[in-house]
C-alpha cells in the first residue's frame, strides 16, 4: 500500500523505526485532516510517499502547501504520507472520504503498515459530533483523549499532568443506567474501529478529540492542534498559539468563489 | 433549510460517514450477508474485452500486453464528443476494446456498435500507428469501480515510454476563484500534470484550492 517517493528513502522507503505516526480520522467538521494540514504546513514537512489504495474517493490537484510559484505545481492526491526526521515525526494526511465497505479493509492494512515498519505509536486526531454529548459533557473542555493500555503504561501520567479528560464511556442503552458501557463515538468514522483494533493488537495509539459541529471548522482544528502540542510539543508554545501555525494556501476559498458583485 | 417547528433534520456530514453504515460495518458478517456481498460485487465487476486483429472478442490475458506510446482517454459525454468530433473517424480508426460494466446510474453493454447517446466506454486504435490507442468513456464509472477500471484497462498496456492524456470536463460553477465565477469567461482550460511530463502545455495549470476526483483523478 505504501509507495515511497524518489527522495523518500528510495525504494525501500523512509525509515520509520521509532517513530510517531500522526494520522487523521475522516470525521464530522473534517477537523483532524484541518489540524493535520496545519501541522504539515507550520513543520515545512518533506513528502516522502503516498497510499495506493482502493478504498479511498481518487482525487489529485496541485501542491496544497505551495509557498510560491516554484514549489506550487507538484501533484498531490488522497492520502500522502510526510517526515521529519528531527522530530521522529511521519504524518499521513487522508484528503479524500472512504468508500461503502472500505473502512475495515483500510484500517486492517494500515495497522500491518504501522507494525512493519515498526512506528513506535500511533495519534489519532478526530472529532465528534457535539450535538450528542450528554449533559455531563456539554460542560467544561469540549477535547477528550483515549489511550490504548501499551500507551497507558507509558503516558498516562503525563495525560494526568496536563489534566486532559480521558473520553468517557457511555452506556449501550442510552436511558437504561445499569448496562454496560460502551466507548461510542458518533461522526468519528474510522476513530473507534482503529482504536480498538490497536487494542487488540498490542500498538500504542492515542486518540485525540474535540467536540465539534459542521460550519467553520478553522477554530476547531486550531484548537485540536494546540491539545496536540500540549503532549507532543511540535512547535513552542507561547501566549498566542494560534499565530504560530501556518495556514496552507489550499485553505484559501473554503466557502467557494467570490460572490458576483450583480448579487448586490 | 426550511422545516418545521419541531422538526430535526440531521444535518450531512462533510466527513461523508453515516453512523448507521457504521453500526451495519461493525456488525460481524454471517455467511449470508457475504454471500450477498459476493454477489452485489460480482455483479459491479468491470470486464475488458479487447477485440483482436481477426475481429473475436476475447478477454485479454496476461501475457499480451499491448505496446502503447500515448493513450488519449476522454472521460465523460463533452470530452466523449470532442473526440467524435474532431478525432474519430471510421477511416483511421478503428475499435480494439469495450469495457462492460454495471452501476446505479448506468449499463455499458460489450456491443462495439453505439450510438452517441448511449453509455459507452470504447477504445480505438490508430491505423497507421497502432501503438496510439484512444479511449472514450462516456458512462459513469462509479467510486468504487473506478480503481479497478484503472487496474484493468493499465494492466493489459506496456508501461514503460507511455505517454498518457486525460480528457475531462468540471461545472464552472465548482471551479474556486477569487473573483465570481459568473464573470468568468467559459469555457477554459486547465491543466494538471506528473513531473515526468517534460513537454509544454497548452494552458495553464490548475491553481490550488481547485481538485479533480472520481475517474480522471483515478
Amino acid at each position: 500500500m505504501f509507495v515511497p517517493c524518489d527522495h523518500g528513502g528510495g525504494s525501500a522507503g523512509p525509515d520509520l523505526k521509532g517513530f510517531t505516526l500522526l494520522m487523521p480520522a475522516v470525521s464530522v467538521g473534517n477537523v483532524g485532516q484541518l489540524a493535520i494540514d496545519l501541522v504539515i504546513s507550520t513543520l515545512d514537512m518533506t513528502k516522502v510517499g503516498y497510499f495506493y489504495t482502493d478504498c479511498l474517493v481518487p482525487m489529485v490537484g496541485n501542491n496544497p502547501y505551495a509557498t510560491a510559484e516554484e514549489n506550487s505545481v507538484e501533484l498531490s492526491i488522497n492520502a500522502e504520507v510526510y517526515s521529519l526526521p528531527s522530530k521522529k515525526l511521519v504524518v499521513l494526511q487522508i484528503r479524500s472520504p472512504f468508500i461503502k465497505n472500505k473502512y475495515r479493509p483500510f484500517c486492517q492494512t494500515l495497522l500491518s503498515w504501522v507494525k512493519s515498519s515498526k512506528c513506535a505509536r500511533v495519534v489519532l486526531l478526530s472529532s465528534s459530533h457535539a450535538y450528542q454529548r450528554n449533559d455531563e459533557q456539554l460542560l467544561g473542555t469540549p477535547l477528550r483523549y483515549l489511550l490504548t493500555p501499551d500507551l497507558e503504561k507509558a503516558v498516562g501520567g503525563l495525560m494526568q499532568e496536563l489534566n486532559w479528560k480521558e473520553m468517557e464511556k457511555v452506556a449501550a442503552y442510552p436511558g437504561i443506567d445499569d448496562t454496560d458501557k460502551v466507548l461510542h463515538i458518533p461522526g468519528g468514522g474510522i476513530t473507534k474501529l482503529l482504536f480498538t483494533e490497536s487494542c487488540s493488537k498490542g500498538i500504542q495509539m492515542a486518540v485525540l478529540l474535540k467536540f465539534c459541529s459542521e460550519g467553520d471548522n478553522i477554530p476547531d482544528a486550531f484548537a485540536l492542534v494546540n491539545y496536540l502540542n500540549e503532549w507532543l510539543q511540535l512547535i513552542k508554545s507561547e501566549v498566542n498559539t494560534s499565530s504560530q501555525w501556518k495556514i496552507p494556501s489550499s485553505w484559501r476559498l473554503l466557502f467557494g468563489s467570490g460572490l458576483p458583485p450583480a448579487l448586490f | 433549510m426550511a422545516t418545521f417547528f419541531g422538526e430535526v433534520v440531521v444535518a450531512p456530514s462533510r466527513a461523508g460517514v453515516d453512523d448507521e453504515e457504521w453500526a451495519e460495518e461493525a456488525r460481524e458478517e454471517t455467511p449470508e450477508d457475504r454471500e450477498i456481498r459476493r454477489e452485489l460485487e460480482k455483479k459491479r465487476e468491470i470486464d475488458v474485452l479487447w477485440t483482436l486483429k481477426s475481429g473475436a472478442s476475447t478477454e485479454s490475458s496476461a501475457d499480451q500486453l499491448f505496446v502503447c506510446s500515448k493513450l488519449v482517454i476522454a472521460i465523460g459525454h463533452n470530452a466523449a464528443a470532442f473526440l467524435s468530433s474532431f478525432i474519430l473517424d471510421s477511416v483511421c480508426w478503428e475499435i480494439v476494446g469495450v469495457v462492460k460494466l454495471w452501476n446505479e446510474w448506468c449499463r455499458t453493454s460489450n456491443s462495439t456498435n453505439v450510438l452517441p447517446t448511449d453509455s459507452f466506454c470504447l477504445f480505438y486504435r490508430l491505423v497507421s500507428d497502432p501503438t496510439v490507442l484512444l479511449c472514450q468513456c462516456s458512462c459513469y464509472v462509479a467510486e468504487d469501480q473506478q480503481f479497478q477500471w484503472l487496474e484493468k484497462v493499465f494492466g493489459c498496456m506496456r508501461k514503460e515510454g507511455l505517454q498518457v492524456t486525460i480528457l475531462s470536463t468540471c461545472p464552472v460553477a465548482d471551479y474556486k476563484t477569487q473573483e465570481s465565477t459568473l464573470t468568468l469567461p467559459s469555457p477554459f482550460l486547465k491543466a494538471l500534470k506528473t513531473k515526468e511530463f517534460k513537454e509544454q502545455v497548452c494552458c495553464p495549470l490548475l491553481e490550488q484550492p481547485n481538485i479533480v476526483r472520481d475517474l480522471p483523478a483515478a
